[in-house]
């Protein structure tokens, strides 16, 4: 009756010190599949939604039509309206969270084991009836309308949309996914229904389990949730075309502290070379203050209180990013440090000890990650939307530790461009 | 309790789940020094934390910042340790670390696999006697948090704002200082300054160690008096006893303008009661009236001032009643364009004024309470949160009896001490009203 493709892995069970994750991968009657960890020994359960297409779904003159959609989801459904929906859920002492981002709606619900069934019922209401009301809509587009007009003010705001707008072109990415106070203006109520059969689809839909529930118990229970969602949504938009000028594009801004980020191509999660390439952002400015780029710019000079780098993995589009804020009179020199730490680990790479370090690092925190129920729900989507297997837990570490410092420093050279290194500075920079 | 409560909500009443308290040990090592463990055996992962009883209300004045400055300090060299040896250490082992300060204490603290808790308290206890300050780090680390002052306030409008009211509120007592201190004492930092502090408060005897994981409390008491058992009491550790207000008679207002705030809002501060040992009754009512005012969209500000009048974008209110010394009662009221500050400033008093007279709406009462209990399961799954609770309150003054007493004493308060609470709190000679404004917007 119930079809369950079970997969038994015995995650970390063959390293010391590390935590046994059994994830079973079910499938509903309804044909839902789902990845489960169960976990009886706190009686509440952890479930993550992820419906893969996010604020890039908007429809051509619709920016912020998905956000706004996603913010009304527990606002109105079926019959409850907010205060009814909000009533209900703190009866029930269940948590739902709604949200979106340029590639995802997700969904993280927590509810006790002994409220189940009406949690479940009530999530169901939000995801497959809301009900948009007119009064809703209107009081939830305050709130956005209230918050990008804030964000024209925030400086981190300003420089992430600044260097959205130079990189991706015509792409989605290239906008704030909350739309612009003209956009999220005109939404109508129908843009917002839209939106929701556009977004929410099953055959985007990827669920992970945690907590106090069986595989014979989540089957019947995802299809209830979820069964009557859209077969299908809107179609996805295609791989972004990315532009770097290489220069300082300064935005001007009155605010003590400049507020920079910077950018080059980044590297696609499945590039054989992409684990050199994440040890190497480690070494460069991922590995929190044992980082070349906090070392220097940081703890030598103290021209910041913090700067960073990171592989930013989209579905439609890889960069290398970083961020650092300094005075005015400061930034400048930070900027000159990065830019010469980025040529000098081009040109000479890596040392054996900080690529050794650095795996350490990766490795010794891989398990640190798994660290509640809903972390392990988040993680475990995270992994299917990245069609990753079920095992990759166990051999991942393995991935990191296969990194030679030959192919970090080889991957330094050809990966590392100072030259297109482009950086926004928000502020009133001196000297940029 | 928990039952009829579940009834009377017509929902399945669930059953009492493994009480917190079961998974926390705590003992006293003969130096002092007080260790609390929580025991989460569900992954081999373990939180190691030292918290000390001395924040930045223990500052003497003219030094502002000095315990966060120390904070940052500790990272550099000691006796046994290279600048930076700690964090590569923690790191290189595979674990995270980081240190937070606030006004009551100061915490140290690494996520690690269990079994790399012997070389963590090997480390955090060489660095509570060992330091070893040398000025050229001192120079470098003073223009960090001169940096980290400009990226968390200077930049932001509304935590300058914030700044200034804290300022108004406390006349006297040091909450009235920020944390990370005031711009122009932090430029004169100077290295004897944060050892000063380093050699007045880092001290057994004053610090307490937390451990949350998969840990045995035995286990953790033989480490605990290998590691710090052997050093030494502090004898001429002061008393923390920091100067207080004197009675606030006369309301305070203040307007701040600022042209990089884009959203005006209006906000409200009382000088409230904080919890005390054996003596938290009056900090659980309020710590319930600022739930049922303002805790959230079915609070009783959201649904006057957001869903019935349509006024506010956002009505919020709160109290933390985790503190050593006098707290405050605090709300927000963020206008929808076109209304003006005076009139939600009118409207939210209206609100409260009306609420006191109504009373507290049962049903919304068991709702908050039924959320207060399964919000003590859920914490089950998240140790270092629980952990933090017990330093928090530690830190202020609390005793274990305290903290493990106050579900209980939450779930004890009824409709009438709410109300006697929220009489008792919201004296307007008491408050402190602040408008945050961009440059155009007319006062009227």
């Amino acid at each position: 009756m119930i079809r369950y493709v079970i997969a038994f892995v015995s995650v970390f069970a063959a390293l010391p010190a590390w935590a046994e994750i059994n994830i079973k991968e079910v499938t509903s009657p309804g044909g839902i599949k789902a990845w489960l960890v169960e976990e009886p020994s706190i009686p509440f359960v952890a479930v993550e939604l992820r419906f893969r297409g996010g604020t890039s779904l908007d429809a051509e003159g619709k920016r912020g039509a998905t956000n706004l959609m996603v913010g009304l989801l527990e606002e109105g459904a079926g019959d409850l309206d907010a205060q009814g929906f909000a009533r209900q859920s703190e009866e029930l002492a269940a948590q739902f969270g709604y949200d979106s981002h340029a590639d995802a709606v997700s969904i993280s619900a927590r509810f006790l084991t002994e409220n189940r069934d009406e949690a479940l019922a009530l999530l169901r209401l939000s995801l497959v009836e809301p009900s948009f009301p007119e009064v809703a809509v209107e009081r939830v587009r305050g709130q956005v309308l209230s918050g990008l007009r804030s964000s024209l003010k925030d400086p981190d705001k300003i420089a992430g949309k600044r260097m959205s707008a130079l990189t991706y072109g015509a792409h989605p990415y290239a906008t704030a996914g909350e739309g612009t106070i003209e956009s999220v203006s005109a939404l109508t109520r129908d843009d917002i229904v839209a939106a929701h059969q556009g977004a929410l689809s099953k055959d985007r839909l990827y669920v992970g389990v945690v907590g106090d529930i069986t595989a014979e118990e989540l089957g019947p229970m995802l299809d209830q949730l979820l069964g009557a969602l859209p077969e299908t949504g809107a179609s996805l938009p295609g791989e972004a075309d990315l532009t770097f000028g290489g220069g300082i594009d300064v935005v001007d801004f009155d605010t003590p502290q400049s507020v920079a980020v910077f950018a080059q191509p980044g590297i696609h999660r499945n590039d054989e070379d992409f684990f050199p390439a994440y040890v190497l952002n480690v070494v460069l400015g991922g590995g929190g203050f044992e980082s070349r780029l906090m070392t220097e710019v940081r703890q030598k000079r103290g021209l910041t209180y913090g700067v960073y780098s990171y592989l930013v993995l989209r579905d439609q589009a890889n960069v290398y990013m970083g961020s650092v804020s300094s005075a005015n009179d400061r930034v400048a020199e930070a900027i000159d440090v990065i830019r010469a730490e980025w040529a000098k680990m081009a040109d000479t790479g890596a040392t054996p000890d900080e690529v050794e370090k650095a795996k350490a690092l990766l490795t010794g925190a891989y398990p640190l990650r798994f660290d509640g129920n809903g972390s392990i729900a988040r993680i475990m989507v995270g992994m299917q939307m990245d069609g990753m297997p079920v095992d990759y837990i166990v051999n991942r570490n393995d991935l990191v530790n296969a990194v030679t410092v030959e192919d970090v420093n080889r991957v330094a050279k050809e990966f590392l461009d100072p030259d297109l290194l482009t950086f926004v500075v928000v502020g009133k920079p001196d000297g940029v | 309790m928990v039952r009829l409560l579940a009834l009377a909500l017509g929902v399945a009443s669930f059953a009492v789940p493994v009480q917190a308290n079961d998974l926390v040990t705590d003992y006293t090592l003969d130096n002092g020094m007080q260790v609390v463990v929580v025991e989460d055996h569900r992954a081999p992962v373990v939180m190691h934390m030292v918290w000390y009883k001395a924040g930045s209300a223990d500052e003497q004045p003219g030094v502002s910042g000095v315990a966060h400055f120390l904070e940052h300090l500790l990272f550099k060299s000691t006796d046994n340790m290279e600048s930076g040896e700690f964090s590569a250490t923690v790191a290189a082992n595979g674990g995270r670390d980081n240190a937070f300060t606030s006004y009551d204490m100061t915490a140290y603290h690494q996520r690690v696999a269990s079994d790399r808790l012997e070389l963590m308290m090997r480390m955090e206890s060489d660095r509570m006697v060992n330091l070893r300050l040398q000025e050229h780090e001192v120079a470098t680390e003073r223009e960090v948090i001169i940096e980290e002052r400009n990226q968390r306030v200077e930049n932001n409008p509304g935590a300058l704002f914030r700044e200034q009211l804290s300022a108004a509120q406390y006349q006297n007592h040091r909450y009235g200082v920020p944390v990370i201190g005031w711009r122009h004492e932090m430029e004169a930092l100077s290295l004897q300054d944060a050892r000063s502090f380093y050699d007045t408060f880092y001290a057994p005897n004053n610090a307490i160690l937390l451990v949350a994981g998969d840990v045995e409390p035995l286990a953790v008491k033989a480490l605990a008096e290998q590691y710090y058992g052997v050093l030494p009491a502090n004898p001429d550790l002061p008393e923390r006893a920091r100067p207080q207000e004197p009675p606030q008679i006369s309301p305070r207002r203040m307007t701040y303008n600022d042209p990089r705030v884009a959203q005006p809002y209006v906000t409200r501060s009382y000088l409230a009661p904080e919890r005390n040992p054996g003596d938290q009754e009056t900090a659980a009512a309020l710590t319930l009236l600022a739930e049922i005012l303002g805790g959230g969209q079915t609070s009783v500000l959201s649904q006057k001032l957001q869903f019935e009048q349509k006024k506010v974008v956002y009505a919020a209110s709160w109290y933390n009643g985790t503190s050593l010394d006098a707290t405050t009662f605090d709300f927000v009221v963020v206008p929808v364009p076109g209304v003006s500050l005076q009139e939600v400033e009118d409207a939210m008093d209206a609100v409260v004024a009306e609420f006191i007279e109504t009373g507290v709406d049962a049903e919304q009462l068991a709702r908050i309470k039924m959320q207060l209990r399964a919000s003590e399961i859920y914490e089950r799954d998240n140790v270092s949160s629980l952990a933090n609770r017990y330093g928090r309150a530690l830190t202020a003054g609390l005793t274990i009896a305290d903290i493990q007493a106050w579900s209980d004493t939450l779930q004890a308060v009824s409709e009438e001490d709410i109300i006697a609470a929220a009489e008792q709190v919201f004296d307007k000679r008491r408050s402190v009203t602040g408008w945050l404004m961009g440059q155009e917007e007319v006062t009227q």
